[in-house]
């Protein structure tokens, strides 16, 4: 009895390069259990004809790990900014449509150039400040539930869902968003890392920091690893308005 | 400080140990050009889940780091050079205090001190942990003192870079890369004092396996055939705990068993006859159970699956049970894994046992260096898990960070010291840089015209069942005799690829398929290593042929038959077998074999050539490894 391969249709938005026109072509893939997007692009990779039977270049994208921690291969998926290889055919709607996060200045197809986000991190020095890699001493005791706040925040993969989601970060707004801002408060929590939190607040004082922030809540809807993102920029915003005294009245 | 010249350091690799190395030589007051195929944040030691091990000693179990090194090397089946692994083990309760400063969320005890969890291949607590995704947060914490360095002006990142040989001057000195511009397309040369390899394994050799589409070797494939050797490669770690996939088999981490996770399939109790849940790992290795090192678990799930037919309902299944464990100490010691599941399996592991298979996971083997990850090219180090220092032929879960975070430790600053030894030679010269870059561009205009019939994709494919088919779990020499001839056959058929991209912007499919010529490369090195190596030791398994049998020394033939008793050749598949079905392997021949695997690129025929090496194995006396019992020493 031979059974008729069930199909999945794709209907991706390309793009051949920065400023060229972006145009859609229609892919069919073989459908089977656990199938997601990443997967089903390796499977054009190895056989790129469209549902019209042309053969073309294979779709261009970015991913690594396939296994939602490296945050590389987030797209628009049906229309949410989202991770492809955890994206499950099964639990979307057909046809699925892709296309790139366009926060984010297109390099070609689904592929993006995300490095405002690093450049952001640089902004409000997301590091510890340690004196050097050698002994010092031991490093201090820290309040386990304090740590676990801190865990959750590190999650963060710098995959952008949370900038593509919120109305705030564009060409209208210089807000540096959300994922970067929240990694501020993970820094001002650590013990050694509090020490220069009066930098971090401040350089969230100036343009594109917290006070862009709309409050959209859009950024926790989308996170994939679920970190309260909201929750800390209010708590972030509180912690700026403080050092904004601070600095008034220690003049 | 001030007189000192500046020394320009280039890294390859942004993982865990490219990122420590470029830090030491920031420290030292070199300068860093570090190349990475994506953001150095997205680099594969973020898949690490479980931990890293360091003799902490908080948990009143009387742990040494004396235990540490003896559980390494015999963990590794005593091929790892012992002083290298004792550098290892000192140094690392320092490093795991060096990564709590810097910020990393280790797990915590009530009191704020780190916890520690059990892990395979170990009887004491010895695994730092930061929930389980100890990897990411370890490779955060670096990336985040990287980024601090890059605003200092110590590094220059160079992301989405593909590194594509190595430039050496005119007494073969390694003073430069040819790397290639991801997007762009455009080749250039750089030159360096020195050059430090942090490519990572060779995963994708096998297609499906736990590593990132990015860990394909090609690096350490492209510098073998510019005249690096290997070391160790047929030792290739297969996990015990991943979940197949079509795209990907995803690790499930060591912890799951470390925090009490049970192994077991369905079969009919021998007494009785009724069906029961039989914890197999448990029956066989009383003393550590579930916890037994890697490639002994493998090999336990592939005769109760493959041989004796008891896996699931699908039939390369087995059960990886943590329901009977309470739902909130799982969330605290395990979250992330256990979301992974459900996200990629639709099913939640705190109520229903997860089904795992063995996967390709890690090489313990890659390029060789000495004791200061100096290759056998002047100028040109590797650290981290391309080279094959450390685990010698089984990795204990845990080391890998450990390892990774270490070598970057002593190749950083040892690449500085050689800068200002002055023993580095002259600098390339302009034509020397040029001639490279034009002979790489050469290369990929080559590739951009190739018009076969062939899929790279496809044959990719195809070369990972065939490495899976025959240099896996369980080895034979007829096999890996059948392997190197398909290997050739898959390589003659590169040739014949067709690309449908011909343009010179963002081309993934043509940079693949220069990759895809490295990989096929690296797998023949491992298939010859493994042919050549007759005995089973760690993660080299091989099942004894009647040709082997003939010609094996008597003192083996006697450990055999000791184990074994009466045996016979399987009329079809020539492999021998005993009388309760189970297959009979080689047994460790020390005599022979307690030797380093050398690998060189023959140029003419491009084969590898096998030859072997001594090492430094003094310090801890060679025993057989026996997990059904608590280790002596």
């Amino acid at each position: 009895m031979a059974e008729e391969q069930k199909k999945v249709r794709f209907v991706i938005e390309r793009q051949d390069g920065p400023n060229e026109k972006p145009y859609t072509q229609e892919f069919d893939v073989d459908y089977r259990p656990g199938l997601n997007v990443v997967a089903a692009l390796m499977e054009i990779q190895k056989h790129p004809v469209t549902v019209d039977g042309k053969r073309v270049a294979p779709v261009t994208w970015e991913c690594n790990c396939l296994e939602k921690v490296c945050g590389a291969c987030m797209m628009v998926i049906n229309g949410k900014a989202r991770q492809a290889c955890c994206s499950l055919v099964d639990k979307l709607d057909q046809p699925i449509h892709l296309a790139p996060a366009r926060t984010f200045p297109v390099i070609r197809d689904l592929l993006i150039d995300r490095s405002v986000m690093f450049e952001s991190l640089k902004r409000i020095q997301g590091w510890v400040e340690i004196d050097g890699t050698w002994e010092v001493k031991d490093a201090p005791i820290q309040n386990p539930y304090t740590a676990q706040t801190a865990y959750e925040i590190s999650h963060c993969m710098t995959c952008g869902c949370c900038l593509e989601a919120c109305p705030n970060v564009g060409p209208q707004s210089d807000f540096i968003g959300p994922a970067p801002t929240v990694q501020a408060y993970l820094f001002n929590l650590h013990p050694l890392g509090k020490f220069d939190a009066p930098k971090r607040l401040n350089a969230l004082m100036q343009k594109g920091g917290i006070t862009s922030c709309g409050n959209s809540q859009n950024c926790v809807e989308v996170c994939p690893k679920n970190i309260k993102l909201t929750t800390y920029l209010a708590q972030l915003n509180r912690d700026v308005n403080k050092q904004a005294l601070k600095n008034i009245f220690n003049h | 400080m001030a007189n000192k010249p500046e020394n320009k350091i280039i890294v390859v690799g942004g993982g865990l140990s490219g990122l420590m190395a470029t830090l030491k030589i920031c420290e030292g007051g070199g300068k860093v050009d570090l190349f990475s195929y994506c953001p150095v944040k997205r680099s594969h030691s973020l898949c690490a889940q479980g931990g890293i091990n360091a003799c902490m000693d908080t948990k009143g179990e009387h742990d040494s780091i004396y235990e540490h090194f003896d559980d390494t090397v015999y963990g590794g089946d005593f091929l790892a050079d012992q002083l290298a692994v004792k550098g290892m083990v000192e140094a690392a309760p320092k490093l795991i205090k060096m990564f709590d400063r810097m910020g990393v969320p280790f797990t915590r005890t009530p009191e704020g001190v780190l916890d520690l969890r059990n892990f395979g291949g170990q009887k004491n607590k010895r695994t730092c942990f930061a929930g389980s995704t100890t990897g990411q947060q370890l490779l955060y914490a670096l990336d985040e003192q990287v980024r601090r360095w890059e605003v200092k002006g110590g590094v220059k990142k160079y992301e989405f870079w593909e590194f594509i040989r190595i430039i050496k001057n005119k007494d073969g000195i390694c003073r430069g890369i040819v790397a290639q511009n991801m997007n762009s397309m455009e080749i250039v040369s750089f030159p360096a004092d020195v050059v430090i390899l942090a490519t990572g394994g060779p995963g994708q050799v096998y297609g499906r396996c736990t590593a990132s589409t990015i860990c394909n070797g090609s690096a350490v494939s492209s510098v073998y055939q510019q005249g690096a050797e290997l070391g160790n490669p047929e030792f290739l770690q297969i996990h015990p705990t991943a979940i197949p996939g079509s795209d990907k088999n995803r690790l499930m981490s060591e912890a799951c068993r470390g925090e009490g996770g049970r192994v077991w399939v369905y079969r009919k109790n021998p007494q009785t006859g009724e069906k029961e849940r039989w914890y197999f790992l448990e029956d066989m290795y009383p003393a550590y159970g579930n916890l037994v090192p890697r490639d002994v678990a493998s090999r336990a799930i592939y005769k109760v699956v493959v041989h004796m037919g008891l896996g699931m309902h699908n039939p390369n299944r087995v059960y990886l049970d943590l329901s009977h464990i309470p739902a909130d100490y799982l969330e605290r010691k395990l979250g992330g894994i256990l979301e992974m599941y459900d996200d990629f399996v639709g099913k939640d592991p705190r109520k229903v046992p997860m089904e795992i298979f063995p996967s390709i996971h890690y090489s313990m083997g890659g390029i060789w260096v000495d004791r200061e990850h100096h290759t056998n090219i002047p100028g040109l180090m590797a650290s981290g898990e391309c080279d094959y220092q450390y685990h010698g032929a089984n990795r204990l879960g845990a080391n890998s960070l450990l390892s990774a975070a270490y070598s970057g430790t002593i190749s950083g600053p040892e690449s500085l010291r050689y800068a200002r030894s002055g023993k580095n030679g002259e600098p390339l010269t302009d034509a020397e840089m040029e001639a490279a870059r034009q002979s790489a561009v050469d290369e990929f205009e080559k590739i951009l015209q190739m018009n076969g019939p062939e899929n790279a994709h496809q044959l990719h494919h195809e070369l990972g069942d065939i490495m899976y088919k025959y240099v896996s779990v369980e080895r034979d020499n007829n096999g890996l005799r059948e392997c190197v001839e398909e290997l050739k056959k898959i390589l003659k058929r590169w040739e014949n690829i067709g690309i449908t991209d011909r343009g010179h912007w963002a081309n993934q499919e043509a940079m693949f398929v220069r990759q895809l010529r490295n990989m096929i490369i690296y797998a023949m090195a491992i298939t010859q290593s493994a042919l050549q190596r007759d005995e089973s030791r760690g993660a080299h398994a091989k099942i004894i042929l009647e040709k082997d049998w003939n010609d094996m020394a008597p003192d083996l033939k006697e450990r055999v038959t000791k184990k074994h008793g009466e045996f016979h050749f399987d009329k079809e598949t020539g492999r021998a077998t005993d009388d309760k079905g189970d297959l009979v392997f080689m047994e460790r021949d020390d005599t022979k074999f307690m030797r380093t695997t050398i690998v060189k690129f023959d140029q003419e025929n491009e084969m590898p050539v096998v030859s072997y090496r001594e090492f430094e194995h003094s310090l801890i006396k060679p025993r057989l490894r026996n997990y059904a019992v608590a280790k002596k020493e």
